[in-house]
């Protein structure tokens, strides 16, 4: 006898239903069925080692909530933690929309029967390209790192296709170290991923150094990112990519997409591929699963033909004024043609793709000219309120900063996580702990502000560190 | 306008039904009718021709007269132009009727075929449909070459040719989709044939002639998760790239005929035989066009020998034929572990649950063959294949 | 009882919504932002001012400007122009595995408690969401019988780009890297094995079906050699056949000395059943948004799981969840790890979900899950193959898992109407377009459908009804189909060389403005 389950979930788990189709298929059991296909030393005759089902619904709710409520969120203590993941105003018609069902729940229908989801997502695309300068834009890749992996990894096969054989990558040493770990495997069997010193002094890239491994005449790339993992503008930008063009190299720039209201993009600044993260564009923080990749350029065909991931393409219909969208060129992919694909691809992020154009239309270019400005004020004044503080000195370059500020606690004679912990007695998260990824700073933290952030907060951990540091 | 040359061999496929196995030669032709054999090819090409009337107001048909095509015209409703049909007959008649101009001997002869085919070219013509079978495929090659655009309705006994739709009316819809401009790619698809006398006594011999011009279907647009979207071009490329990048050195490559092995030697920049069996070694051909003496000979003087070739005709013969010269002697000198075969992804999809073919003529050889063989499909790209 | 609507007299909305870009006027507001305050600007001056001269922008992005009703109408029609599975039989998306996602899952991952966690919070706050986390790891050791999981992947394909990843790691540790350079999948396994192997630099060896439709076992035993890395192979393939070979095809390639990895997308009929460990796998993966219930999102997120062997533990993507008897914490001490694949830890909202989605149905419900799905395909094949000009090509006879791969391809021959032109068709009745096959079409005008645990009779009678009437209409009408369709949201046929022909293609507004002119 086969144990009858009923659930909800599951409409012929009624046993009179069930014996219908059994019926239909003329079996005693679905067991027949199976034990006609798998062979017997293959079925598993144990019971899955998994706890028993809570019954119902509202309990599972309770269940789950009560584990949930063990964190402790950002909405409760002030946070000054970026990286990567950016804390903003999530706009309400952000999440009404993404949580609509047919959008929510859409797969990979085509142009006809998803023709609102194709041209929303062409609509992302174009409105992506507007705050970039950018004439095409990919499809959402899986996160930033994605993105600059790619982007790799397209400069590589751009040479090649020009019959260059150019495989090195230049990059800054202040560049996010789990982006470049990630390219530094992604891209292993055919680029090799080089670090450009900084200046000492000023963070910003050893413009000597770069041309000097750039004369070498084996650069296929020079990427920056602007502003830096360590949160100042690299003021050199056209600079790096007036050198790379020079030497033949491809630029490619990571920026930051909530600084484009009010900071140039660098495809305007001679970048050749432009790529980064969207989760700033309409994303909750998600404990990080809100990111979501593009990669961008000009209009030319060297650089289009090497995309790795879907272009969701315009097209004119035989009724005036109306368009349709389709997933075109995928010859390119490896859902288009196995191994011959440039790399790999799969699901990514195509509702944050469709959240990120709901966000953009709302802001408008005025709405991203504040949000820029925003930020820019408040992180102002959080790093002259923080260098009031002995034994802190906060923004050591003495750059211009966007978002985030490099904060050194070397003088203070505490660690980084000594902070950090301290300040959560304080209910704040204090920045990013940079001791383990740059331990050539000693004990430095990354800290980072928002629109969101009052003044009141930044007040608050001023006052905060200076009791701790005490 | 686009101009399309239509010709019809009228006896195409006639002996098929008879039991004669082809139509090629009149008496052939004779003894079919007198068996009662029936033309049908005219009847296949309707079910294609019928079709450009969706496309009629943006072409011009140029075709010969009667059987040849005016007849099928005319049932199909569709205006067309005479340009000439009967082996005698030169100038070009304007003619929305047609007239009943049968040529020599009341049924068509492989002359005609070719002539109209000249015509078709002097008349600007861009693309030809033909009906009829691998014996009209090696007419239209003999007189068209691959300058011109062409594509076979299949109505013979002998369809082997890679230049025929999978039917008449997948042939028509082509057309129409090429009128439409929504054909972009072409490509060069065999001309195979067997000899008809061997076939007629049991014995199946089928050779590589040469290549044909024909528009690529492979679409770019589809569905998500599907997608056929690469054309063949692109897939011999890339397993050219990869051979090129791994060829070795010292080594004495016998290179078999064909246009996937045209299009590595093309890569290597090396001239090629296109129907022939060349001789490389280090980066020079050392012998063209060469026999099987000839190879036997050369192969003395390398210890280190390849085998290059790829697959050709649908019914997929690595050895036996158009590289006969690479004979079961020089298989077994060489050794089986020294043969690279190669062939698009797309050709080898027609051997999925099918099995490749050697035929050496030397039955132990051909035993020697058998098994599974790594083709080569692209970029360090290979499908392992049976072969019997 | 048993009743479902034939003929269902279906239109989808079509709003013939403009383009966002030509909507609203100079100076309307979506919404406002948050300024700094009254002391914050006195101290900080001129934002213009912070930022160096020449990273000015010069001119500001052409962004619409619209009020928030008019943003919110427009995506609401276009989310109207959108078949989800929330409101269609969605059986049609084979291999996708279109579930129902249940609703207070989306509760759940709404909470503010996991909404608003950043990733680097000290693990002190973050306590709840490893303890989710970590209990999916152990969940799906259970299921694959595996003894290490990482649930950093974003996705399916990352998810065997780890495994790829690993195979190279082992064979490094080995020092066997630089021999071991060939990977052996077969033409039926998802696109992302060749894929994942080659974007690594691995040559792949395919394998075909033989005449039973399963990879062919002396193909197998033929391609293996002292250069086999790997095996990785997908079971049930498409075709939804069992491969009842895999043990031999496991053992001939670990005799061989080469790992073998089991692609488990296809997990929703596998669920209790069998277990790819106990198959001798060394590595598997799961696509947690797929047989876990997740929604699709249009394409993502999703989140996929590398489950390994003991002996490759150590190799698996970091960070890993663990607990050490009082808390949870990110195990970022393995240095042999391939490493991170993607930002901070994979993509939680979907490992809630997952976590819910066992949680409510436990062991017994989990294989109620695997029977159910391969019952409801076996109940829909027999449905379908009363078709006429529809057949099951492959393995006659023999029961299916999952899904299936069948073939219009009579059809097409008696009437012409092609498995595109049928795709087109179906939206008409009111279901969303299907998926034919992966690439390449081995089979002629495939149509796989996938008739999960969440469809009921009633909707398997309705879905293939509807094909039964599109076949007829493919007999007596073929023109019908081929216009197809015509009562879905976009109402005009497009160019399709606009996306066909690179001088016409574009990604963008401003591209395709540019191209016009």
């Amino acid at each position: 006898m086969e144990r009858s389950f009923v659930h909800p979930y599951m409409p012929n788990s009624v046993p009179e239903v069930k014996q219908q189709l059994l019926d239909e298929l003329g079996v005693k059991s679905v067991r027949e069925i199976y034990e006609s296909i798998i062979p017997k030393d293959l079925l598993y005759k144990g019971r899955l080692d998994l706890p028993e089902p809570i019954h119902s619904e509202y309990e599972l709710k309770k269940h789950v909530t009560d584990i949930l409520n063990k964190n402790i969120s950002t909405e409760e203590y002030a946070s000054f933690l970026g990286a990567g993941c950016y804390k903003h105003q999530v706009p309400a018609i952000c999440d009404e929309i993404n949580t609509r069902g047919e959008f929510l729940t859409a797969y990979c229908g085509d142009t006809y029967s998803d023709h609102g989801k194709m041209q929303a997502i062409f609509e992302y695309a174009s409105m992506m390209g507007e705050l970039l300068d950018a004439d095409v834009v990919s499809y959402t890749t899986y996160d930033a790192g994605q993105s600059v992996c790619s982007s790799f990894r397209m400069a590589v096969r751009i040479q090649s296709a020009a019959g260059k054989e150019k495989s090195v990558i230049l990059v800054p040493d202040t560049m996010n170290p789990d982006i470049f770990s990630q390219a530094d495997a992604y891209c292993r069997n055919v680029a090799e991923i080089e670090k450009v010193p900084h200046v000492p002094e000023t963070g910003l890239l050893d413009m000597k150094e770069l041309k000097e491994r750039l004369e070498k005449g084996n650069v296929a790339a020079v990427f920056y990112e602007n502003p830096s993992y360590l949160g100042f503008f690299e003021e050199q930008a056209e600079e790096i990519a007036r050198l790379a063009h020079q030497y033949d190299a491809v630029c490619i720039a990571q920026p930051q997409v909530s600084s484009l209201g009010i900071a140039e993009s660098p495809m305007n600044l001679g970048a050749d591929i432009v790529c980064g993260d969207i989760q700033p564009l309409g994303m909750h923080l998600q404990y990080g699963g809100g990111q979501a990749g593009f990669i961008a350029s000009r209009q030319k065909l060297e650089y289009m033909e090497q995309f790795p991931t879907y272009m969701y393409g315009i097209a004119r219909t035989d009724k005036e004024g109306a368009y349709g969208y389709g997933r075109a060129m995928n010859y390119r992919c490896s859902h288009g043609s196995r191994e011959k694909a440039n790399e790999y691809f799969g699901t990514e992020t195509g509702l944050w793709g469709i959240t990120a154009g709901v966000y953009l239309a709302s802001m408008g270019p005025q709405g991203m000219y504040e949000l820029g400005e925003t930020i820019l004020l408040n992180l102002n004044y959080l790093t002259l309120r923080l260098n009031e503080l002995k034994g802190v000195k906060a923004n050591p370059f003495g750059r211009s900063n966007f978002q985030e500020v490099l904060v050194d606690f070397n003088d203070s004679g505490k660690t980084a996580g000594e902070i950090n912990r301290a300040l959560l007695e304080h209910r704040i998260f204090g920045g990013k702990d940079l001791s383990r990824e740059f331990p050539g700073l000693g004990q430095c933290a990354l800290y980072c502000v928002s629109e969101l952030t009052t003044q009141g907060e930044m007040d608050a951990l001023v006052d905060a560190l200076g009791q701790i540091l005490r | 306008m686009i101009r399309i040359g239509l010709v019809v061999n009228p006896v195409a496929g006639i002996g098929g039904k008879v039991g004669l196995k082809g139509s090629d030669g009149e008496d052939t032709v004779q003894k079919a009718l007198e068996l009662g054999a029936v033309m049908e090819s005219g009847q296949k090409a309707l079910i294609a021709v019928r079709l450009l009337n969706e496309v009629k107001e943006q072409i011009t048909v140029y075709t010969c007269p009667g059987r040849m095509g005016a007849e099928v015209c005319e049932a199909a409703g569709l205006c067309y132009k005479l340009a000439g049909g009967d082996t005698a007959g030169g100038q070009e008649l304007s003619s929305a009727g047609g007239q009943e101009r049968p040529s020599a001997g009341g049924h068509t002869t492989s002359q005609d075929t070719r002539c109209a085919v000249e015509r078709f070219l002097a008349a600007g013509v861009e693309f030809i449909l033909f009906a009829g079978g691998d014996g009209t495929a090696r007419d239209i090659m003999d007189a068209a070459g691959t300058e011109v655009l062409v594509l076979g309705i299949p109505a013979g006994c002998k369809i082997h040719s890679g230049v025929f739709a999978l039917d008449p009316r997948r042939a028509g819809e082509l057309a129409v989709r090429y009128v439409r401009g929504k054909v972009r790619g072409t490509k060069e698809a065999e001309v195979m044939d067997i000899d008809e006398e061997e076939f007629r006594r049991g014995r199946v011999q089928s050779r590589l002639y040469g290549y044909l011009r024909i528009p690529d279907e492979a679409r770019m647009v589809q569905n998500l998760k599907s997608g056929s979207a690469y054309s063949e071009q692109d897939s011999i490329d890339r397993l050219s790239d990869y051979i090129v990048d791994n060829w070795e050195p010292e080594t004495l490559y016998i290179v078999g005929g064909g246009s996937t092995t045209a299009s590595i030697m093309r890569k290597k920049g090396l001239p090629n035989t296109l129907l022939g069996i060349d001789l490389v070694y280090e980066d020079r051909v050392i012998a063209s066009d060469c026999t099987e003496r000839e190879i036997l000979k050369i192969m003395e003087k390398y210890a280190r020998i390849k085998i290059l070739v790829t697959v050709i005709g649908g019914q997929g013969y690595l050895f036996g034929r158009g590289n006969q010269q690479i004979s079961a002697e020089v298989i077994r000198r060489a050794g089986r572990e020294n043969i690279i075969a190669a062939a698009s992804a797309d050709k080898m999809l027609n051997f999925v649950g099918r099995p490749l073919y050697a035929d050496t003529g030397d039955e132990e050889v051909n035993q020697y063959l058998a098994g599974y063989m790594r083709v080569i499909v692209g970029y360090g790209d290979f499908v392992m294949v049976r072969v019997n | 009882m048993g009743y479902y609507k034939k003929n269902r007299d279906f239109h989808e909305a079509r709003w013939d919504e403009p383009f966002i870009m030509e909507m609203g006027n100079p100076g309307e507001r979506g919404v406002l932002v948050p300024q700094a305050s009254e002391k914050v600007r006195e101290r900080s001056g001129e934002a213009s001012k912070l930022i160096p001269a020449g990273l000015l922008r010069k001119k500001a992005p052409a962004l619409p400007e619209l009020s928030q009703m008019q943003v919110l109408r427009h995506y609401m029609r276009l989310s109207q122009e959108t078949i989800g599975t929330d409101i269609n039989i969605d059986i049609g998306l084979g291999t996708c595995t279109m579930k129902y996602s249940p609703k207070i899952h989306e509760q759940l991952v709404r909470a503010e408690k996991f909404q608003e966690l950043h990733p680097c919070q000290d693990e002190s706050t973050v306590q709840g969401i490893l303890e989710v986390m970590y209990k999916d790891a152990q969940y799906l050791k259970a299921i694959s019988g595996m003894d290490q999981v990482s649930l950093q992947p974003a996705g399916g394909s990352q998810a065997i780009f780890a495994n790829v990843q690993t195979i190279r790691a082992y064979f490094e540790e080995k020092g066997e890297a630089d021999k071991r350079d060939e990977i052996i999948t077969t033409i039926l396994s998802h696109p992302a094995n060749p894929g994942t192997a080659a974007t690594l630099g691995y040559k792949v060896i395919t394998l075909y079906p033989d005449e039973n439709g399963l990879p062919d076992l002396a193909a197998l035993k033929a391609a293996v050699s002292e250069r086999t890395a790997a095996l990785m192979i997908t079971n049930p393939e498409d075709t939804g056949i069992y491969n009842d070979r895999i043990r031999q095809f496991v053992d001939i390639v670990h005799e061989a000395g080469g790992l073998c990895v089991y692609d488990q997308a296809n997990l929703n009929g596998v669920f209790g059943l069998t277990r790819a460990r106990d198959a001798g796998f060394d590595m598997c993966h799961y696509n947690l948004h797929k047989s876990f219930s997740s929604p699709h999102g249009c394409q993502g997120p999703g989140a996929g799981a590398q489950c390994v062997s003991r002996e490759l533990a150590q190799y698996v993507a970091a960070p890993t969840v663990e607990f050490d008897g009082t808390k949870y914490y990110l195990d970022y001490q393995r240095p042999d790890s391939i490493g991170k694949l993607r930002a901070f830890y994979g993509v939680p909202s979907v490992l809630i979900r997952a976590y819910a989605y066992i949680r409510s149905l436990g062991p017994d419900g989990m294989k109620s899950i695997a029977e159910l799905s391969i019952l409801n395909n076996n109940y829909l094949i027999k449905k379908l193959l009363k078709i006429k000009g529809l057949s099951m090509p492959f393995a006659e006879g023999r029961f299916r898992m999952e899904q299936a791969r069948l073939s219009w391809q009579e059809l097409t021959e008696e009437t012409g109407v092609t498995t595109d032109d049928i795709c087109r068709r179906i939206v008409d009745y009111g279901f969303q377009d299907y998926f034919t096959s992966h690439h390449p079409r081995v089979l002629p005008e495939p149509f796989t459908p996938e008739p999960v645990e969440t469809y009921s009779k009633d909707d398997m009678d309705e879905y293939a009804a509807a094909f039964a009437a599109i076949a007829e209409e493919a007999y007596t009408q073929p023109e019908l189909v081929k216009g197809a369709p015509y009562k879905a949201a976009l109402g005009a046929r497009i160019e399709e060389e606009c996306l066909t022909d690179w001088s016409k293609f574009a990604t963008t507004w401003r591209a395709y403005q540019a191209l016009g002119k």
